[in-house]
């Protein structure tokens, strides 16, 4: 097995296009486990940790820029980027201990291709698109686009996710993730479900965006979720109209963390109380 | 395929090793470096009885690449006490009976460590949450998080 660090992410592209199974390595909490479990046996490790770009969190246009290699901690740590995307923060924070917290990316946790990745719904939430790098070049995609099915993305041979983008925000506009384990800490969601949203000077919701992780082959983008809340106060019935949306979009398997049916009530619990965090925040924004 | 050339900075001391690629900083640790402190549980993240920091960052040495240690900063529990004296950590440890098998012992007092290191007066929730992901099957943990809080408060006073 070979390692690779390029400086660029057009180098690290170069060499994942040109070896048949080569992995990127960014903070290595799913890659190592599996090489370890022999579920991957790459020949080439690409590091795209010395690129720039992939490690740095910066202002862009009145939204953030942050590197597909920035780790969890690293997130946590940023005062105003926690201040704008509480939920996203928070979504990135759940996966794994504090030990993982110091490797985890969000980059890594999309391209594991996981339906129950923490992270991902939080980004599809906040509309956050996607820049690739491949031999070709540099494209943007939204996040919801990038996975298709578990362990299948949307990116071709040699591209490599760069960073993430978030949209600027107005005022009164927050997010919020919630999600379901049986314990309190270090485990895997049943169900995880992002809401963000942005209300006018008298409370009422002019966008709002929700995404559901662990009830679907992908973390899902529900678009009837917008429907039910925007141009309300968020009041009871808007919630209601949420929480049929949410266990509406819902197509779960039965697996050893929850049955079909609990996934699908949970998602709609979850929606409501998710929307509610969102709203609590952007009312003090 | 040649080895790797890393070097590092190992509990302030300058060392240099080879290693394969799939060799992890754990087996770099103790295979290449003779550091045996750093202890193999799960080797996937989930124990954290290899905990060590990289330039100040609390990692789980298993699943980090020994190559990726190169022009890192890296401190292991051979560090931590200063000669023959102990860290105020280590000292409670021992008042409090805090270990009973020892193998997850030097893994949750890095990770101790690191959290004194951000926060020297954490409460009792914060402290089980960051050692969340250091596991000990003796299951000793009611008196990990009291030594914690205590070597805490004993180092309050003597900041």
């Amino acid at each position: 097995m070979q390692y690779e660090s390029p400086d660029t992410l057009e180098a690290a592209a170069k060499l994942l296009a040109s070896a048949t199974d080569a992995r990127i390595l960014a903070g290595g909490t799913d890659l190592l486990v599996q090489m370890r479990a022999e579920v991957l046996s790459p020949s080439l490790v690409i590091d795209i940790k010395k690129v720039t770009e992939t490690r740095t969190i910066k202002e862009e246009n009145g939204g953030f820029r942050i590197g597909a290699a920035v780790t969890g901690a690293e997130l946590k740590e940023h005062p105003k980027l926690r201040s704008v995307w509480p939920g996203l923060v928070e979504a990135a924070n759940l996966i794994g201990s504090t030990q993982v917290q110091g490797r985890c990316t969000m980059g890594g946790n999309l391209c594991n291709g996981s339906p129950a990745a923490d992270s991902v719904p939080a980004l599809i939430a906040a509309g956050a698109v996607a820049t690739v790098v491949g031999p070709n070049g540099r494209r943007d995609i939204k996040v919801e686009d990038v996975m298709l099915a578990p362990r299948k993305l949307a990116l071709t041979k040699g591209e490599i996710i760069a960073s993430f983008f978030l949209p600027a925000r107005g005022a009164h506009a927050s997010d919020a993730y919630l999600r379901f384990i049986p314990r309190t800490e270090m485990d895997i969601a049943v169900v995880g479900c992002a809401v963000s949203l942005a209300l006018d000077a008298s409370g009422t919701c002019t966008a709002a965006r929700m995404s559901l992780g662990a009830v679907a082959a992908r973390p899902l983008l529900v678009a009837d979720a917008a429907k039910a809340l925007i141009g309300s106060k968020i009041d009871d019935a808007a919630l209601t109209k949420l929480e049929a949306a949410a266990r509406a979009a819902c197509t779960p398997i039965d697996d050893k963390r929850g049955t079909k049916e609990f996934r699908i009530d949970v998602a709609g619990v979850l929606a409501k109380r998710t929307a509610l965090i969102a709203l609590e925040r952007a009312r003090k924004k | 395929m040649a080895k790797h050339h890393v070097s590092a900075t190992v509990n302030n001391d300058p060392v240099e090793f080879l290693c394969e690629t799939d060799q992890t900083l754990l087996d770099c640790l103790r295979d290449e470096l003779n550091l045996t402190g750093a202890k193999e549980g799960c080797s996937s993240g989930d124990c954290g009885a290899c905990s060590v920091t990289i330039n100040g960052r609390l990692v789980c040495s298993c699943l980090v690449l020994g190559v990726e240690a190169n022009g890192m900063k890296i401190e292991t529990i051979e560090g931590m006490a200063q000669g023959d004296k102990l860290h105020p950590l280590q000292q409670k440890f021992l008042e409090h009976a805090a270990l009973q098998c020892g193998i997850c012992t030097p893994g949750v007092l890095i990770a101790a460590k690191a959290l004194l290191a951000k926060n020297p007066n954490p409460t009792e929730t914060e402290t089980r949450y960051w050692l969340a992901g250091n596991l000990c099957r003796c299951t000793g943990y009611d008196k990990i998080i009291r030594a914690v809080m205590d070597a805490a408060s004993e180092m309050r006073k003597g900041a």
